[in-house]
């Protein structure tokens, strides 16, 4: 906070050029060594015009055709859910909504080995749903083809970036002053009209960023692919790691992370042109409005549709995992429908077991705790690197309008790739516990700033000049006219922030080191090995995770400030 | 926030910062790496050193990652390159050659490298895994070749990994190369995919989410998977077991036999302790650990076995196996042909 | 013509509105009065159709509205904060009524050049909302209720925003418009002022009931509560008690007054002094603590806390003698 202090007091006596030097230092050096360097150090080793051939050209344009279409897909079947989710979130009070949005982020944050057994269990082959169907039918075989197929890509895409539009547009939305609602329904427009003509058009910034954040996670896809998607399917990135780790082509992978990184320059410099022309500023909302209003037979409907209806989604197929995390099985195994289940906590206290007397064995507290410190650096990292960036980029000039698309860039470089260059440029350094943060926060800061950015941007100036004119000094301005209305922002982006990081998105950048394993790497280390132990050890870590993390969502909306609205 | 910048670097550098007393060595290891607190101890007391693992995903990355550093290495050991990869980690140049004493206790069969860069440490065996009990439950005879499992009656039985993105899916793909020859396997897999096998891109998920031997109870009733899995089933069953309920196929030819090496990393600036590590790793100590740890076989000789292993794990008499230059020179060509035959 | 029946209402189990009838008819513009919290805001809410009444119907020429959605009710509404759409600009929030009703491109174009000549501010068309002053944002608000010819207006507290010299021009302009459009009205507001100003009929809402009706002059001649006559600002309530038929005593006096109602002897009543002295009244005297100086007159406080308005500023300290025009209120509580 002190920093901000100071650019507050800088706003008056320094020179306008200045200003934005002094705000833009700090992200973008963080992301000329932790991104361009890296970045151009490997392109630069790795690419090799002997690479241009036919053969890698028909590889790489049919792997970027693939991963365009799956990317689009993903991304309209994800505003197909999410978007009446906002809207629910947003405008709807009813019974258990905190817990059922903090469950919409879950699958963000959980590693994709423990989504995908979730998922596996229940609309794999031997998943319940199936073998329910069997049984009641009467079906000699599974009636649901699901893993290894691109609905599989495409539902496991829907099921982990819906919170992405429920946080940002549902945030916008909730910002929203619905007396413009009103006014549009006294003109006589119906409320397709009105969300059509108004609501969209003022969502606008929130639903391309939203609808930007989402394309380049499934654009980038990775994990989803190769456990649901199969082997009959390859991303850009999929094929990047093949092609780098396994066949070690490197001059190939090298082309095909050249061209990612192109489309994703590209991406963003349509996504800036598109939100260039918007510019809103919209006073900050009254509280009482919307709270406690009786609902019309349709909003009724609406609400008694979609809760059920998303509950469904995200808890069926996370519900496996904590089920699993207390059943012991039969001991002999074989294809069989009836499978006799005992209780048992076995699991859990095996966790707390170090039975091979392993180096590498971590207890769960400790593990809990490692992911907890790595999130929290996380969150100050990208809050202090995202929070200047994003206030400059509220009131663009032409630096900024340029620098907009760069900010986005790093979520859609290929993480295998960016991996590597670390590698070149960072050398040992690369096994400092300081990565982990760094790499998450690589992933978090677009994030972070696309959430900041609208509400600075919302911020009315004649608010803050009506502040200064009444002798607040800049620090004043800051605390009693920015701070209020930054607040819900400002928590929002936090969350994005620590939940990416206990999702360990961007962990593939770094070494790890075992003196420090979180709960996602204690989850892989089980899994990697076989035994009904150890995989019921490791349902029992990812039920952990997310008891824990859902707790902390709840947290922090918990510690929601007085005078914050209900989002 | 220049002061915070300045506190960040002299932190990260806090971090890398080493003490002078005792030394320090880096291992870096695939991800499947794993050693007992006690044997490790002995190690650090013995030499007055801390040894810090530092992970770096699956055998392929580890290589890579190695490659990329030469020079100036990330750590001052490498661990994990297997046979498969043995022949361009040599070419890359990575090792320094080490022929070290305790070398002459081992196997010549292991040691691949008669230039001493990389030295045998453990082998184990990629096999396909059956589930007992679906075998019993329809009366079905366990396939004993690999042409048996192109046979009807096992249509749609066998999952197996993607060779470009797994290990022992690689294992098992040259375990028919050298089976039925190049360009013979190739017709083989046409064969498996006429009937019905089904292929992941991982381990974890052909084993917990397709293979109907696991915990994860899929569809399949075979695996490819390591001869050692059975033992592991029993060492990690969620209740007492008298039996493991799956056990591998070992035919001729119907395993590969994968071997994992240790080198000294190019450029270490600890070249003796470095050395001191790598006679540890093959001294009847550590050696013994490797079982419990990894799940695979020590290179050392009458080392005792854990009883899982002798009762549950089987060791195949003629596991297949590969000239690893020639797996060096054709394995890109072998995999881009089976995804081919087996995926287009 | 508008009709309320019976409308109710709760908040939060409190109970808000408690019986609500009321009609407006032919070009009428009625006020509806009201301290803040008194529900004024709901009420419009429930005629416009966006909040619903627990019990009790909205009627339009004697057909119930309970199953007309807002946007089919043709009805007006103006917010106190503008509610702009910030993303078009003032043509084309003024247009979005007309084209949302379909009409031609030409007939919307007419239109909106009409009703922003209606409201001086021709040669707006594409400025931008956010960058207009509030009285501009404020006429454009009103322009854009007008353009799509509603059956009726409402008005949320629309001037409670500006300054006051602003919020005066604005109500000439605004009554002006009402009085050329013809248009029915209900204008919701907490400020006497405006009440008295714009309402050809003015209804007072107090403890979730009309608790007045009439108009501006005959609610002014004769408010005949404490509470409204402290609420309007009428005067001075005085508390009293009742001695025997029409004489009543205060602490400045013991007064003959026509009380409307019979009260009991001994029971407690107000009192009304005007703040304006008559020529013919009771007689009060005083010390002059403090003058207050108010346009075209001096607002006197006395030792005894009444105030008086006087023509000519009289010195601090002195003793005056006035008289003044009392009112018998009867007998509720003044608030």
């Amino acid at each position: 906070m002190r920093g901000l202090d100071q650019r507050g007091l800088m706003r008056a006596a320094w020179p306008a050029w200045l200003r934005r030097v002094v705000i833009w230092f700090l992200p973008l050096a963080f992301l000329a060594v932790f991104f361009f360097l890296p970045l151009v150090r490997i392109l630069a080793f790795g690419l090799d015009l002997g690479a241009v051939s036919p053969g890698n050209l028909r590889i790489a344009f049919e792997t970027l055709g693939f991963t365009i279409f799956q990317a689009t897909a993903s991304t309209l079947l994800t505003f197909l859910l999410g978007i009446p989710a906002a809207i629910l979130f947003a405008r709807y009070t009813f019974p258990g909504k905190s817990l059922l949005r903090a469950i919409t982020a879950l699958p963000f944050m959980l590693p994709t080995v423990v989504v995908a057994a979730g998922f596996s269990a229940l609309l794999g082959p031997r998943g319940w749903l199936n073998l329910t169907l069997e049984r009641l039918l009467g079906l000699p075989t599974p009636p649901i083809l699901f893993t290894g197929t691109l609905g599989a890509i495409l539902v496991a895409h829907v099921f982990y970036n819906t919170t992405i539009v429920i946080r940002l547009v549902g945030g916008a939305l909730a910002a929203l002053d619905p007396r413009l609602g009103q006014a549009a329904s006294s003109l006589g427009a119906s409320s397709r009209v009105t969300w059509w003509r108004v609501t969209v058009p003022l969502l606008r910034p929130a639903l391309l960023a939203a609808a930007l954040l989402v394309f380049l996670f499934d654009f980038t896809s990775f994990g989803v692919i190769l456990l649901l998607g199969g082997p009959s399917f390859a991303t850009l990135e999929v094929q990047i790691y093949v092609q780098a780790l396994q066949m070690l082509d490197l001059p190939l992978a090298a082309l095909l992370s050249l061209i990612q990184l192109l489309c994703t320059v590209a991406f963003s410099f349509l996504y800036t042109r598109l939100t260039a022309r918007v510019r809103i500023q919209t006073a900050p909302r009254s509280l009482e409005v919307n709270t406690g209003r009786s609902w019309t037979l349709r909003q009724r409907w609406f609400v008694g549709s979609m809760v059920p209806a998303l509950t469904a989604f995200f808890v069926l197929p996370l519900l496996a995992l904590p089920l699993r995390s207390i059943s012991r099985l039969d001991a002999d195994r074989g294809e069989r429908g009836y499978v006799r289940a005992t209780l048992t906590t076995d699991y859990y206290s095996e966790l707390f077991v170090n039975r091979r007397d392993s180096v590498f064995y971590v207890p769960p507290a400790t593990a809990a705790r490692n992911s907890l410190i790595y999130a929290m650096a996380t969150v100050v990292l990208s809050l202090v690197m995202g929070f200047p960036a994003a206030s400059a980029l509220a009131r663009p000039g032409r630096l900024e309008r340029f620098l907009d698309p760069i900010l986005i860039l790093p979520l859609g470089a290929s993480a295998v790739t960016l991996g590597l260059g670390f590698i070149l440029a960072f050398g040992r350094w690369l096994a400092s516990p300081w990565m982990v943060p760094i790499a998450h926060t690589l992933v978090a800061l677009p994030f972070v700033i696309r959430t900041l950015q609208p509400a600075l941007a919302t911020v009315p100036q004649r608010l803050r000049q009506a502040a200064a004119a009444l002798g607040a000094s800049p620090f004043r301005v800051w605390q009693t006219v920015d701070f209020p209305i930054l607040r819900r922002a400002v928590l929002s982006a936090a969350g994005f922030a620590f939940t990416i990081s206990l999702g360990e998105f961007g962990a593939t950048l770094v070494l790890s080191r075992p003196d420090y394993p979180t709960i996602p790497v204690a989850i892989y280390r089980f899994l990697a090995q076989p035994g009904g132990l150890n995989y019921g050890q490791a349902m029992a870590m990812a039920t952990l995770l997310m008891v824990l993390t859902t707790a902390g969502i709840l947290l922090i909306e918990k510690v929601r400030l007085p005078g914050m609205t209900e989002f | 926030m220049k002061q915070l910048l300045i506190a960040c670097v002299l932190l990260l550098s806090a971090c890398n910062a080493r003490p002078a007393a005792p030394a320090a060595l880096t291992v870096m290891t695939h991800d499947s790496f794993s050693i007992s607190e006690g044997v490790l101890k002995t190690f650090e007391t013995a030499n007055n050193v801390t040894v810090t693992f530092v992970k770096s995903g699956d055998a392929g990355a580890a290589l890579n990652k190695a490659i990329l550093s030469s020079g100036s290495p990330l750590a001052d050991v490498l661990y994990g390159v297997d046979n498969t990869f043995l022949t361009r980690a040599l070419e890359a140049g990575i090792y320094e050659s080490y022929a070290s004493p305790a070398l002459s206790g081992i196997p010549p069969e292991f040691q691949l490298d008669p230039g001493h860069f990389a030295l045998p440490v453990d082998y184990g065996d990629v096999c396909v895994n059956y589930d007992k009990a679906y075998f019993s439950a329809h009366a079905l005879t366990v396939p004993a070749t690999l042409e048996d499992l192109s046979r009807p009656e096992y249509r749609g039985l066998l999952v197996t990994e993607n060779p470009a993105s797994s290990s022992p899916g690689l294992a098992f793909l040259l375990a028919t190369v050298k089976h039925f020859g190049d360009p013979g396997y190739l017709g083989y897999w046409k064969d498996l995919r006429a009937n019905g096998v089904v292929v992941v891109d991982g381990w974890e998920t052909a084993y917990y989410t397709n293979f109907s031997g696991s915990s994860g109870r899929g569809p399949q009733p075979m695996v490819v998977s390591y001869a050692t899995s059975p033992a592991a089933e029993v060492m990690f069953a969620e209740s007492p077991l008298t039996d493991s309920p799956t056990a591998s196929i070992t035919g001729a030819d119907t395993c590969f036999r994968q071997v994992e090496f240790v080198g000294i990393l190019k450029g270490t600036t600890q070249p003796e302790l470095a050395r001191r590590f790598v006679d540890f790793m093959l001294s009847a100590g550590f050696q013994a650990d490797v079982p419990a740890q990894m799940f695979v076989y020590p290179v050392l000789p009458g080392v005792a076995l854990p009883s899982e292993f002798t009762k549950y794990a089987q060791v195949p008499a003629q596991p297949a196996s590969l000239d690893p230059q020639a797996i060096s020179a054709h394995r890109d060509d072998w995999i881009k042909a089976w995804t081919e035959a087996v995926l287009h | 013509m508008l009709e309320l029946r019976d409308i109710h209402k709760s908040y939060e189990q409190q109970p808000l509105l408690r019986g609500i009838s009321f009609r407006i008819a032919g070009s009428e513009t009625v006020c509806l009065l009201g301290p803040s919290g008194s529900g004024k805001s709901t009420l419009l809410q429930i005629v416009a159709g966006l909040e619903f009444p627990e019990s009790g119907s909205v009627l339009w020429d004697k057909v119930d509205l309970a199953s007309t959605p807002p946007h089919l009710r043709d009805f007006g509404l103006v917010f106190q904060d503008y509610a702009l759409f910030p993303h078009l600009d003032v043509y084309d929030n003024v247009a979005f009524g007309p084209r949302t009703k379909g009409w031609p491109p030409s007939r919307v174009a007419e239109r909106v050049a009409e009703v922003l000549d209606l409201v001086n501010l021709n040669g707006f068309e594409h400025r931008s909302v956010t960058d207009l002053s509030g009285g501009e944002q404020q006429r454009v608000a009103l322009a854009r209720a007008l353009a799509p010819q509603p059956r009726f207006l409402m008005f949320d507290e629309p001037l409670g925003a500006l300054d006051r010299s602003l919020r005066e021009q604005l109500l000439e302009e605004l009554r002006a418009v009402l009085a050329r459009t013809r248009i029915p009205s209900l204008y919701v507001t907490h400020d006497q002022d405006e009440a008295f100003a714009i309402g050809d009929r003015i209804l007072i809402l107090h403890e979730g009931r009309i608790f007045r009706q009439g108009t501006p002059e005959s609610i002014s001649a004769d408010p005949g509560s404490a509470w409204l006559a402290e609420f309007l600002g009428l005067g001075n309530v005085i508390p009293g008690r009742m001695l025997a038929a029409h004489r009543v005593k205060t602490d400045f006096g013991t007064f003959a007054l026509p009380c409307k109602h019979k009260h009991r002897p001994g029971e407690a009543v107000h009192v009304l002094a005007r703040f304006r002295p008559v020529s013919r009244g009771a007689l009060i005297r005083g010390v002059v603590r403090d003058v207050i100086f108010q346009q075209e007159r001096y607002r006197v406080v006395l030792d005894n806390s009444l105030r008086v308005d006087l023509p000519r500023e009289p010195r601090k300290g002195s003793r005056i003698a006035i008289q003044l025009r009392l009112e018998c209120l009867g007998s509720d509580a003044a608030a």
